[in-house]
């Protein structure tokens, strides 16, 4: 639904040269709900504005469903009337909200029906009916300043679903809500998701946001994505940042000579006793750092932090059994990268 | 000079004053809206960049701008002869004031302007809005409380204007003041006049900033509004808020 291939973006203000896409390939596949996660500057936002062409990217292609919007893009600074219309076929969702302080909610939903030239009581009719999808009905007539983050935000949602677009762009939504508002907001992206078959492609900084309602996510570091897949295959993937970001068992060595392993069940693994048949096959003191249950993507999956006696070179053999059950080993080395840390807070 | 001598001299002057500052009022907004806009939109990093016209428009406004009134109406006689037929009188005196009121407006526009959100023009170009679109669903209406304060402060200094196109030919209060006060000692209707313009000025004073404030608090933009500079009116808190309906009733009076 939504393809990037090669996209690259080159900020230059007074000679300065900041590359914010360094080649980015992603592929958003349709009735998706797709979560890009980085640390603040890995050109999250960059990639996004690049999305519909709000930022025009220094080399690359974006399609979005079939259509190659950067062919349609032309060379002049300002956006040409394909671009335009293929612009209002995608909804965006912004961090801070965006709606015209001097329309009241209705007036703000309809304003995208205004440019798309629909007719004035079809527009009515259109901005009541989002409004009751999102659960603002009442409100209709109170002005933005007169609502909470929250229901700002279901404005937001309401006003990009105007066009019936078949893409929704988020670029940290939920960002500037409470924990409460978050997961409300996050709920009613999943319901349009389902309902509408909208394709969702979400930029966020917060894990939480990725494993409540993602399918698939990407972790972008330095302008490129590093690690991509659905949240399945993340999870199966050893070593896989993401996957230990989304889930993160806590608990540190209790000594300098020991082997910190991360265990992650899923599928029938999950019901083996394989850790004690591991502590009676070779006699070993195994003790448990930390464990979890969790859902994450829809998958229900458990992780498990153990510790084992001797160095990793000592424990090579227990490793390789673990390995034999089908489980997912990765083992803990002392330098962690600070995304896992700091999901793990 | 009794009352009944002075009464008709004052209408007089205030219905020219009322011609000269309305007039010259008008065509400085409906003039000055459309450059103050070209002038945010083709500046760098705009939506129609063009460095050659933002340097040409912003020098004239500038030009316009630091010109003595009393030059820039002599500056200008040939031509208001030959858009009015006349250079005396109050219409031709319209000329030199809507001519200097333009760029007043137009730089106060700019800012005005500029202080709209980027983010609401990026979210109406995510719908697929062109730049007509977004002056006039964004910039102006979300400009709106800072534009009439605007207006306020052209009135008012075209106000200061007229009573110097006054002098030459143009009539009004600010005439007969210097006419009667000045030359002939009168100083008793010259007072009066005083206290008139003084009367007009705080009026329109309050309604502009009335009506600034009221779609102000309705946008609620963070920030304070303009302040209300002549009543001291107790700053109603944010739950006090007038309902919709005297937010309407406020709109349409501005
Ligand atoms: N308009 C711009 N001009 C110059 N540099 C820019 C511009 N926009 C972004 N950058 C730079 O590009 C890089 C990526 O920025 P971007 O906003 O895409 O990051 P991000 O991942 O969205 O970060 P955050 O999580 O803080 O929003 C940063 O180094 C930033 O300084
Ligand atoms: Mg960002």
């Amino acid at each position: 639904m939504i393809t990037t291939s090669g996209l690259t973006k080159v900020y230059r203000s007074r000679g300065r040269e900041v590359t914010a896409l360094d080649g980015v390939d992603l592929h958003v596949r349709e009735g998706e709900v797709y979560g890009v996660i980085g640390q603040s500057g890995a050109g999250k936002s960059s990639l996004i504005r690049c999305v519909n062409l709000l930022e025009r990217p220094t080399s690359g292609t974006v399609t979005v469903a079939g259509q190659d919007l950067t062919a349609l893009a032309g060379r002049g600074p300002r956006a040409g009337r394909e671009l335009r219309q293929a612009r209002s076929r995608i909804g965006m969702v912004f961090q801070h909200f965006n709606l015209l302080s001097s329309r009241t909610v209705r007036d703000n939903v309809e304003l995208p029906l205004e440019i798309l030239g629909v007719s004035g009581k079809e527009r009515t009719r259109k901005a009541l009916e989002l409004l009751d999808l999102v659960g603002l009905a009442d409100k209709a007539g109170s002005y933005p300043a007169q609502l909470s983050g929250g229901q700002k935000q279901r404005v937001g949602i309401a006003r990009a679903l105007a066009g019936d677009p078949k893409v929704l762009l988020s670029d940290e939504a939920t960002s500037a809500l409470d924990p409460e508002t978050t997961r409300s907001i996050l709920q009613l992206l999943r319901d349009l998701n389902r309902q509408l078959g909208l394709t969702v492609l979400l930029i966020t900084h917060e894990m939480d946001v990725v494993k409540s309602i993602c399918d698939s996510a990407a972790l972008m570091e330095k302008g490129r994505i590093v690690e991509s897949g659905t949240v399945s295959e993340l999870l199966a993937t050893p070593g896989s940042e993401l996957a230990a970001a989304l889930f993160p068992v806590g608990g540190e060595a209790t000594g300098d000579e020991r082997t910190v392993v991360d265990v992650t069940f899923h599928g029938e693994a999950a019901t083996r006793p394989v850790i004690s048949q591991l502590s009676r096959t070779y006699n070993i003191d195994i003790s448990i750092l930390g464990a979890a249950i969790d859902t994450v993507g829809g998958l229900q999956v458990g992780r498990m932090r153990i510790e084992l006696p001797g160095r990793y070179e000592d424990n090579v053999v227990p490793i390789g059994f673990l390995r034999e059950q089908g489980l997912q080993i990765d083992v803990v080395g002392p330098a962690r990268s600070a995304l896992v840390k700091e999901g793990a807070q | 000079m009794t009352w009944s001598e002075m009464q008709p001299l004052l209408e007089q002057a205030c219905q020219e004053t009322l011609i000269m500052v309305g007039w010259s009022t008008l065509i400085a907004v409906v003039a000055g809206l459309p450059i103050g806009v070209l002038l945010v939109l083709t500046d760098k990093g705009g939506l129609l960049q063009n460095t050659v016209v933002n340097k040409v428009i912003g020098q004239i406004v500038n030009i316009g701008r630091s010109m003595p009134f009393i030059i820039l109406m002599v500056a200008l006689m040939s031509f208001t002869r030959w858009i009015t037929g006349t250079t005396i009188g109050s219409e031709a005196a319209i000329v030199p004031l809507a001519i200097g009121g333009i760029p007043f407006f137009a730089r106060l526009v700019e800012t005005a302007v500029r202080e709209v959100d980027g983010g609401l023009v990026e979210a109406v170009q995510s719908m697929g809005g062109n730049t007509w679109t977004i002056v006039r669903k964004v910039l102006v209406p979300e400009a709106l409380p800072s534009l009439i304060a605007s207006t306020t402060t052209t009135i008012i200094a075209l106000i200061g204007y007229s009573a110097m196109a006054g002098t030459v030919g143009g009539g009004g209060l600010g005439d007969l003041a210097v006419r009667y006060g000045y030359q002939r000692f009168e100083t008793g209707l010259m007072w009066i006049t005083v206290a008139i313009l003084a009367v007009v000025i705080s009026v329109i004073q309050f309604i502009g900033d009335y009506a600034a404030r009221a779609l102000h608090r309705r946008g609620g933009r963070s920030g304070p509004g303009p302040k209300l500079r002549l009543l001291k009116a107790k700053e109603p808190d944010a739950q006090a808020a007038p309902s919709g309906a005297t937010v309407t009733d406020v709109s349409k009076v501005a």
